[in-house]
C-alpha cells in the first residue's frame, strides 16, 4: 500500500493507476456487451440472466452481494480513473503558458484528442443509463422486466439516438486507450509493437458494433416485446 | 523570393512578447531557414533595430541549440530535420510564416525566439550518466553487447535534446527526451547497475520542472528531427514501475 501510495506520487504513477483502472473498466464494457448481447435470444433468457447478476456469488455470497462488490469495485475504479485524470489534465494545461498563434496537429490520431472531453461525454452518458435502465427515473415505462425497459426504451427513436451517439466517444476512447495503456504499463516488444494499434483499433470496433447492435435491432423492428 | 514573417519578439523573461510582421526581401530557395533569418537581421542592424535573437551553433543539424516552432510545427515543414535544415525551398514566394518560441513553462523564453532549456540539463543531471573510473580506454570489446541493443541503444542515443518533443506535445511533455536518455543507457550492460535509480530520478526531476504529462499523442515522435521512437516511453514506464513498485536496489 505504501508503494502503490508513492506510486501516486509521480505523473507516469498516476498515469499507471489510470491504466490499471481504464482495463477493469474495459472488462466490464466487454463483459456488459456479451450479457446484453443475450437480448438476441429473447426475453426469458435476458431476464434470467438479468437475475443472475443478482445471483453473482451464490451460495457463497448473499443475494445481491455479488452484484454490489463488482459495483463497488467499478465505483472505485471510475474514480481513481477521473481523479487522476483531472489532476494530470491541470498539470499539462499548465504546462504549455503561452499557448501557440499557430499549432499544427502532430499526433498518431484524432482519437488521442478527444480522451479528456471524451472522457467527460461518456461519464454523464453512463449517468444517464443509469437514470434510464437502472434506477428507471428516466424512463418512461419502467417495469420489473429488463428486456421489456431496454425494448420499449430504444423504441423511442430519440432514447435509441443517445445511445447510438454515446458510443462514438466510447469506441475512441477505448481505441487511444488501449493503445495508451500499453505504453504507460510498458507493454511492448518490438516483435509485437505495430500490432498493438491494430488491436486497439479492432477491440474498440467490436465493442461499439456490438453495442449498436442492440438499439439499431430494436428500432428495425428485429427485437420487440412479447405480446401477453 | 519574397516572404512575410511574423515573428515573436520578446525583450525579456520578464516581459510581455508580442509578434511582430517583417518583410523578407531577396530570399533565395537555396538559403537555410536560419540564413533567411541572418538576412533580416542584418537589415535590422542596418536600420539599428534589435535583431531577432535566435539560438543556433553547428548548423549542421546534430547540435540541438536551433530550434522553433515555423507555421505551428517544430523546426518547420520537413521530416526529421532540425530548423538550421529547413530551406527555403520548402516555402513558396509570398508566403506568411509564423514563427514562434518553444512553448513550456519549463522552458521559460529569454528572448524573442531563445528559450531557456536548462531544465533538461537538470533531468540530465540526476540520472543521466553512468558511474565508472575514468582512466586509459577500455579494451573495445571487453563487454559483450547484442548487435540489436547496440543498434537500439544508438537509436536512442541519436535524441540530440533540442526540445523540439516538448514543443509539439500537446500537454508540453518531456517524456520523449527523458524516455531516450533512459532507454540509451539502459540497453546496454553498462547502464544495468543504476537503471531503476536513474528512472526513479530523473522522471521525479521531469515531474518537478513543470512539463506536462504524458497522453501517448505521438505528437513528439512526430516533430523529431531524429526520429526517437516513442516506444522508449514504454520502456521508460516499464523501468519506473519497478523501481515505484520494488525499489531501486534490485
Amino acid at each position: 500500500m505504501f508503494r502503490v501510495a508513492r506510486l501516486y506520487d509521480s505523473t507516469i504513477g498516476k498515469k499507471i493507476l489510470m491504466a490499471c483502472t481504464g482495463a477493469v473498466l474495459l472488462l466490464f464494457v466487454v463483459g456488459h456487451l456479451i450479457g446484453n448481447l443475450k437480448i438476441f435470444l429473447g426475453q426469458a433468457e435476458f431476464d434470467h440472466y438479468a437475475e443472475f447478476l443478482r445471483e453473482m456469488g451464490a451460495p457463497l455470497l448473499p443475494h445481491g452481494a455479488g452484484l454490489w462488490i463488482a459495483r463497488l469495485v467499478l465505483l472505485g475504479a471510475v474514480g481513481v480513473h477521473i481523479i487522476s485524470a483531472i489532476q494530470l489534465t491541470l498539470t499539462s494545461w499548465a504546462a504549455r503558458g503561452t499557448a501557440y498563434q499557430k499549432q499544427e496537429r502532430l499526433a498518431f490520431s484524432y482519437a488521442s484528442y478527444t480522451m479528456r472531453w471524451g472522457g467527460v461525454v461518456v461519464f454523464f452518458y453512463v449517468l444517464y443509463h443509469l437514470a434510464h435502465l437502472t434506477w428507471g427515473t428516466a424512463h418512461h415505462n419502467f417495469t420489473a422486466s429488463p428486456y421489456n425497459n431496454v425494448v420499449s426504451g430504444f423504441q423511442t427513436w430519440w432514447v435509441a439516438l443517445i445511445y447510438i451517439v454515446a458510443l462514438m466517444p466510447l469506441g475512441l476512447h477505448v481505441y487511444h486507450g488501449i493503445w495508451s495503456a500499453c505504453q504507460t504499463l510498458g507493454v511492448n516488444n518490438p516483435r509485437y509493437n505495430t500490432w498493438r494499434r491494430p488491436f486497439a483499433a479492432t477491440v474498440a470496433a467490436l465493442i461499439v458494433i456490438g453495442y449498436l447492435s442492440i438499439p439499431v435491432a430494436v428500432l428495425a423492428g428485429w427485437v420487440t416485446l412479447n405480446e401477453g | 523570393m519574397k516572404v512575410t514573417l511574423h515573428v515573436w519578439r520578446q525583450p525579456r523573461p520578464d516581459q510581455p512578447g508580442r509578434f511582430v510582421t517583417y518583410t523578407a526581401n531577396d530570399i533565395t530557395d537555396h538559403m537555410s531557414f536560419l540564413e533567411m533569418l541572418d538576412v533580416v537581421n542584418e537589415e535590422l542592424v542596418a536600420k539599428d533595430e534589435e535583431p531577432i535573437h535566435f539560438d543556433h551553433d553547428c548548423r549542421e543539424g546534430i547540435c540541438g541549440s536551433c530550434g522553433m516552432v515555423v507555421n505551428g510545427r517544430p523546426h518547420g515543414p520537413q521530416v526529421e530535420g532540425a530548423t538550421c535544415q529547413l530551406h527555403m525551398r520548402s516555402f513558396k514566394d509570398g508566403d506568411e510564416i509564423w514563427i514562434e518560441p518553444w512553448r513550456s513553462k519549463a522552458f521559460p523564453v529569454l528572448k524573442d525566439l531563445v528559450v531557456d532549456r536548462s531544465a533538461f540539463d537538470r533531468i540530465m543531471a540526476v540520472g543521466g550518466f553512468i558511474s565508472v573510473r575514468t582512466g586509459s580506454a577500455p579494451d573495445a570489446n571487453a563487454i559483450p553487447i547484442r548487435k540489436e541493443s547496440s543498434d537500439w541503444a544508438f537509436d536512442a542515443a541519436a535524441c540530440i535534446g533540442c526540445g523540439a518533443c516538448v514543443a509539439a506535445c500537446p500537454n508540453a511533455s518531456a517524456m520523449l527526451f527523458t524516455s531516450a536518455k533512459i532507454a540509451h543507457l539502459g540497453l546496454l550492460p553498462q547502464g544495468q547497475p543504476e537503471r531503476l535509480e536513474r528512472a526513479d530520478r530523473m522522471v521525479a526531476e521531469m515531474d518537478r520542472a513543470g512539463f506536462g504529462s504524458c497522453t501517448n499523442h505521438g505528437a513528439c515522435e512526430n516533430a523529431c528531427p531524429k526520429g526517437i521512437s516513442v516506444d522508449w516511453i514504454a520502456m521508460l514506464n516499464r523501468d519506473l514501475l519497478k523501481a515505484k513498485l520494488v525499489g531501486t536496489n534490485s
